[in-house]
């Protein structure tokens, strides 16, 4: 065969990932933001946007770190334990944001306690999952198949970085998706969020990238050399067009069109990710071809995943259609 | 070294805490997604109001305990690899693959169909909403299938060859791996368990406003479902145990001696050890009260037929006898208890007296929980019970575990601890505080209809004044129309 399974499964985890990040994005985005809106029916409107979502939207999670699993176990085994405490603060800010959209509604006297843990673990789980992907690119040390970094390699001025960077996007998300849902001042505040957002966002994805060029000599050389920089340089001036594009369109009344300008912004930054990180699984030295499932597994799990992620998308689309309109609207069925 | 055994340890004690509180929430929600599914086509096929306001009651708890379920099953997918890397390492290529079809075929199915099942019934008509039950109900099912497959092969591996790299890798043919052979039984055992463990619960929410008013139409009927359950299924489940434990002591005899106290071999007839207590050490039982010849007919359909013990096998693959010993009489214990409540049920609903007799439904409420305590009892049975294996008989648990020290695994644990126990904590009374109010004509439904934000709010109209509003479970017939 001459088809690389292996290089199929880089593109579905990447596909899984990418459709986690901006789902769940949009959601842990509203959360990071929640605080600005006035308690009342703003808030309440904020998370009934997203209450019948984001558990589908969460499932990505699950579907990223289970594909990985499946189809790249070692880079699974490495990446977890190099990112421990990451990994686990994740979780648990996930939990405490997943009870509250049941929680809050649950008891009036305690609302404002059950607002906050959904603020804070959204916040949590942001910063986590950026601060995981800046440890990933920038190394991780591994002898004998497994984890053989300290304690803190997770821990520099540069995981921080795209941790904020990362918290900074989902707030863009979040609130192009309530420009998109919400109508009045809720929408109002919303746009006001998104500009500033949007400004935050590109700055810190700049400085990310310009950080990346530095950070070793393999990057150096992608971004940097002929001909490797032929192939990545459509990828800065893409993303250059939908900043201003995004721009534009928060400048001007729109409803639902910043929200797909922020995910293609989010495309361009997945696909500047995979430019740099190509063919590596885990840099500096796992490759995916080193950490791939065998071919049994692989073509075991392809048809599955070939079977039922169109169905996946319909059911989850149709789920979505069901909740379209905005929130609260007279006529919204 | 020390420091490498209690990092083990630790690990070992947060996979059983995480694993243990998650498995509390599926264990009902399994069952109770069929009931709310039982519920709903009985309101379609009789159009009794009855059925709706109960599916509107339950769907309440149901929207809560799913959603603990769904966090706390979230930090277990990432444990393999955050405190098992050895294991997910080597054997991913085999489980890997089964867990991302949970998560394709299940995990998927039930999110994608839960927004629509809470809050969606005015939105896509009944059949439609009806559909979406059924799809969360199947999803849970499916959920529980691949996730016991896992399990069973971690129990009883098959069909797997092992590869220069020291990986499980799959055999031949995947059939023989999901198919493996303590899985069958694991699956019908599980699965009988979340409905007992849903049926003794909504049974005890139903004696309980029984008690208080015995006229309670709702009570009753609850009241009434539920030990149609018990009576006929904890036969079939004390039944499929029994056809477990054969099964497991063809497999992993060493855990079955754990489990029957057999610390010595009995050429002619094993007695039936019921109570006393395991002592490892001197490898006997103590205080040991016991039936001549009767392990050996339960285990042999044979009084005289001889039975392997503990000292056939070696020191160091010796589980920990105690725990295993204990918790296999919790559940039995439980199981029998239950079997005597359905039975109760049977002869007072012969008599008429169902609804009547104070001390039957007191048992039922004494026994609310019991599905819970069976659960956990009988997952801490096979687990501890494979140990020190993790796949048994190739991999070691010790073996298995990831690369961390000890005070990073400490640290988590006793997160973790505070976290479970507030939140889920917080979580379970709210669910309490829930079905401590009773089940009413023209119960509303989930958050909206009460405390929801549209009257909280106070702008725009309630819910009663505000039929269509989209965030509001009909409340009658002609509001879901
Ligand atoms: C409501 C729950 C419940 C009840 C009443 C029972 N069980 Fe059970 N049992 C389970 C819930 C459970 C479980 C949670 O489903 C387990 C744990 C893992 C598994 O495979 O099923 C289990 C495991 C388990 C095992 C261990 C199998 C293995 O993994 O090797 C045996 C031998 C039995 N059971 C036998 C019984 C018998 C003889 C019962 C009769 C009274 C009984 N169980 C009642
Ligand atoms: C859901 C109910 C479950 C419960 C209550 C449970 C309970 C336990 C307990 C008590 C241990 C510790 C054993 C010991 O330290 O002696 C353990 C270990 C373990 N279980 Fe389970 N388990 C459950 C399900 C599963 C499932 C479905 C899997 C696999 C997919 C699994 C995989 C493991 C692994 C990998 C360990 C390793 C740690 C060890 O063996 O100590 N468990 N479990
Ligand atoms: C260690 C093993 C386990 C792992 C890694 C695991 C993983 C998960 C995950 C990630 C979720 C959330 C899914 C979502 O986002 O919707 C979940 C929920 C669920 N799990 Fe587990 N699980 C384990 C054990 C079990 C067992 C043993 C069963 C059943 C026998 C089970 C049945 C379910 C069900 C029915 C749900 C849906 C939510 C609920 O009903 O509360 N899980 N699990």
């Amino acid at each position: 065969m001459n088809i690389d399974l292996t290089v199929v499964w880089a593109f579905i985890i990447a596909f899984g990932i990418f459709a986690y990040v901006v789902m769940d994005g949009f959601d842990l985005g509203i959360g990071i933001l929640f605080p600005t809106f006035e308690a009342g029916p703003e808030r309440d409107k904020a998370m009934n946007s997203i209450a019948p979502v984001w558990d589908g939207n969460e499932t990505w999670l699950v579907l990223g770190g289970g594909g990985l699993f499946a189809a790249f176990p070692l880079a699974y085994a490495i990446i977890l334990p190099a990112t421990y405490p990451l990994i686990i603060a994740m979780l648990l800010g996930l939990v405490f944001r997943g009870v509250a959209f049941e929680y809050r509604w649950r008891d009036e006297g305690h609302r404002r306690w059950w607002d906050a843990a959904f603020t804070g673990g959204s916040l949590v789980a942001a910063m986590a999952q950026g601060m995981t992907l800046g440890a990933l690119l920038q190394g991780i040390e591994v002898v004998d198949r497994s984890y053989a970094g300290s304690w803190f390699d997770w821990l520099t001025p540069y995981t921080l970085l795209t941790g904020i960077g990362t918290v900074a996007g989902y707030a863009l998300l979040g609130s192009t998706w309530l420009v998109w849902k919400l109508d009045g001042e809720g929408q109002a505040h919303a746009r006001s969020l998104a500009k500033k957002a949007a400004w935050a966002t590109l700055i810190l994805m700049g400085a990310v990238s310009l950080y990346n060029v530095v950070l070793n000599a393999q990057y150096t050389e992608r971004w940097l050399t002929a001909p490797e920089i032929y192939f990545v340089a459509p990828v800065p001036i893409l993303t250059a067009v939908v900043a201003i594009a995004l721009l534009r369109a928060l400048g001007v009344e729109r409803h639902s069109k910043p929200f797909w300008l922020s995910i293609a912004l989010f495309f361009m930054g997945m696909a500047g990710l995979g430019a740099t990180m190509w063919p590596y699984v885990v840099p500096p030295g796992v490759t995916i071809w080193d950490a791939a499932a065998p071919e049994s597994s692989q073509i075991f799990m392809l048809i599955g995943v070939g079977i039922t992620m169109p169905l996946i998308i319909a059911y989850t689309g149709w789920a979505y259609w069901v909740f379209r309109g905005k929130v609260g609207e007279e006529g919204y069925h | 070294m020390f420091d490498q055994l209690d990092a083990l340890l630790l690990a070992r004690i947060q996979f059983a805490f995480t694993v243990s509180f998650h498995f509390i929430f599926p264990a009902f929600s399994i069952g109770l997604a069929s009931y709310l599914a039982v519920l709903e086509g009985l309101w379609l096929k009789t159009g009794k109001q009855l059925y709706l306001d109960l599916f509107k009651y339950w769907l309440k708890i149901f929207a809560i305990a799913f959603a603990m379920g769904v966090v706390s099953g979230i930090v277990m997918s990432y444990q393999f690899g955050t405190n098992w890397s050895v294991f997910s390492d080597k054997a991913g290529p085999v489980i890997g693959p089964l867990m991302a079809y949970e998560v394709l075929t299940a995990f998927f199915l039930e999110a994608g169909f839960l927004g629509v099942m809470l809050f969606g019934m005015n939105k896509v008509g009944r059949k439609l909403h009806f559909t979406a039950t059924l799809m969360v109900a199947l999803g849970t099912f499916v959920s529980a299938f691949w996730i016991l497959s896992v399990n069973s092969w971690m129990q009883t591996p098959v069909g797997h060859i092992i590869g220069e790299n020291g990986q499980f890798l799959p055999g031949e043919s995947w059939w023989d791996i999901v198919f493996n052979p303590s899985f069958p039984y694991r699956l019908v055992h599980t699965v009988m368990a979340a409905y007992l463990t849903t049926a003794f619960v909504v049974g005890g929410v139903g004696a309980w406003h029984l008690l208080k008013d015995r006229t309670n139409l709702h009570a009753r009927k609850m009241f009434s479902m539920a030990m149609w359950m018990a009576a006929l299924v904890t036969p079939l489940q004390i039944f499929a145990g029994d056809m477990h434990g054969l099964n497991t002591l063809e497999h992993q005899p060493q855990k079955v001696m754990a489990m029957e106290g057999h610390f010595q071999s009995h050429p002619d007839g094993a007695p039936l050890i019921l109570f006393g207590i395991p002592d490892s050490e001197e490898k006997t039982v103590k205080y040991a009260i016991e039936i001549p010849k009767a392990s050996s007919l339960i285990l042999k359909h044979d009084a005289d037929a001889p039975l392997a013990g503990l000292d056939t096998i070696p020191d160091d693959e010796e589980p920990p006898v105690g725990i295993v010993f204990w918790s296999f009489r919790i559940m039995v214990g439980l199981g029998f208890a239950m079997l005597g409540i359905g039975a109760w049920s049977l002869l007072a609903r012969m008599r008429g007296k169902l609804y009547d007799w104070k001390w039957l439904h007191r048992g039922a409420i004494l026994l609310a929980p019991a599905g819970f305590v069976a659960v956990i009892a009988g997952w801490i049975t096979t687990e501890v019970g494979r140990q020190p294996y993790v796949i048994y008989g190739l991999l070691r648990t010790a073996d298995a575990a990831s690369p961390l020290d000890a005070p990073a695994v400490g640290a988590s644990l006793l997160a973790f601890v505070l976290v479970y126990f507030t939140v889920f904590g917080v979580g379970v009374w709210y669910i309490l505080r829930l079905m401590k109010s009773a089940p009413q004509t023209g119960e509303k439904g989930v958050k909206r209809g009460d405390k929801g934000p549209i009257r909280t709010a106070g702008i725009t109209p309630g819910p009663t004044q505000n039929p269509g509003d989209p965030d509001v479970l009909p409340r009658n017939e002609e509001e879901a129309r």
